[in-house]
């Protein structure tokens, strides 16, 4: 018979992951700055002179492109230091890693709202027209990253093998900005900032798309604190099954020799 | 508002895309969690 003690009724307490408070205050901090993102974007915010209702799209457009570009750099900057320091950082990598993953992400958002914006200005979806070509480049130049930190090996191989290549593809980033003083392309130019550095944008216009940088900023931290965190679990729990498996093998040799 | 399907459309796929992401991201991080003690956590 199975005797019940109030140790036995205890339901055991579930392991905490990758949220903390810090993490859930910036959570719910990036929740009302999209709604208001979406209410200024689409509602408040007044349609332009030449290009209409369809400028309603750079309110996600060109936050999501300032967000990839944002996280390729944090990964080449987390590159540098995991290869260039003297402790050469897990952590470090880790963090590199998890943005690269986000900037893959946004990247993708940047080419398929461009897509749309496109098809309402230009009349087509996709031209290979200099930026957009660029801009597709970087996209599979960051998805080639990712592929290669899935590559077999240690956890130092996998971290300098993809320092290097983060630190190479992140040197695509001033090609596709340049691209549209470069060649002669469809895109239009810099939208805040023209070339005589002169804001080019009326007020509430300026106000929604700031709002949508600071909304997509708050978001990347957010998103990079738990996929960071993520990331290391992934490698502690790789660590524990291996240490496991080979805790099993010589007990197993040790039956057999006795 | 003219083009509302592809004004409206980007929006969603741009949320959605996100909402996606993150949740993704929340139950992989609770499914992993449990496989590793709160002691190697160096967040907690």
């Amino acid at each position: 018979m199975t005797t019940i003690t109030p140790q036995s009724l205890e339901v055991p307490a579930r392991r905490r992951g990758t949220g903390t408070r810090a993490t859930r205050i910036i959570g719910l901090a990036t929740i009302v700055m999209i709604g208001w993102l979406a209410v200024f974007g689409l509602l408040i915010s007044p349609a332009d002179r030449d290009q209409g209702d369809s400028v309603r799209i750079m309110y996600v457009h060109v936050p999501s492109v300032w967000l990839a570009y944002l996280a390729f750099i944090v990964t080449a900057i987390c590159s540098a230091i995991h290869l260039f320091g003297r402790r050469h950082s897990l952590g470090v990598d880790r963090v590199a890693g998890a943005s690269a993953e986000v900037g893959v992400v946004f990247m993708a958002v940047t080419l398929v709202t461009g897509m749309l914006w496109g098809r309402i200005t230009w009349g087509v979806y996709w031209q290979w027209d200099a930026r957009l070509t660029t801009t597709a480049l970087l996209f599979i130049s960051y998805i080639g990253y990712l592929a290669v930190r899935g590559l077999e090996g240690t956890r130092q191989q996998r971290a300098r093998r993809s320092a290097v290549i983060g630190l190479l593809v992140v040197l695509e980033i001033p090609l596709v900005h340049w691209s549209v003083r470069l060649w002669r392309s469809l895109h239009q130019e810099a939208t805040v900032l023209g070339t005589d550095l002169d804001v080019s944008l009326d007020g509430l216009m300026l106000f929604s798309l700031f709002s949508g940088v600071v909304a997509f900023t708050l978001l990347f931290i957010w998103l990079v604190l738990h996929r960071s965190r993520m990331l290391t679990m992934i490698d502690l729990a790789g660590e524990r099954a291996l240490d496991e498996a080979l805790a099993s093998r010589i007990s197993e040799g040790g039956e057999k020799r006795a | 508002m003219r083009d509302a399907g592809f004004i409206i459309g980007s929006y969603l796929i741009t949320l959605g895309a996100i909402g996606a992401f993150a949740v993704r991201t929340l139950r992989l991080g609770r499914r992993l969690a449990d496989s590793v003690p709160d002691e190697d956590k160096p967040w907690l």
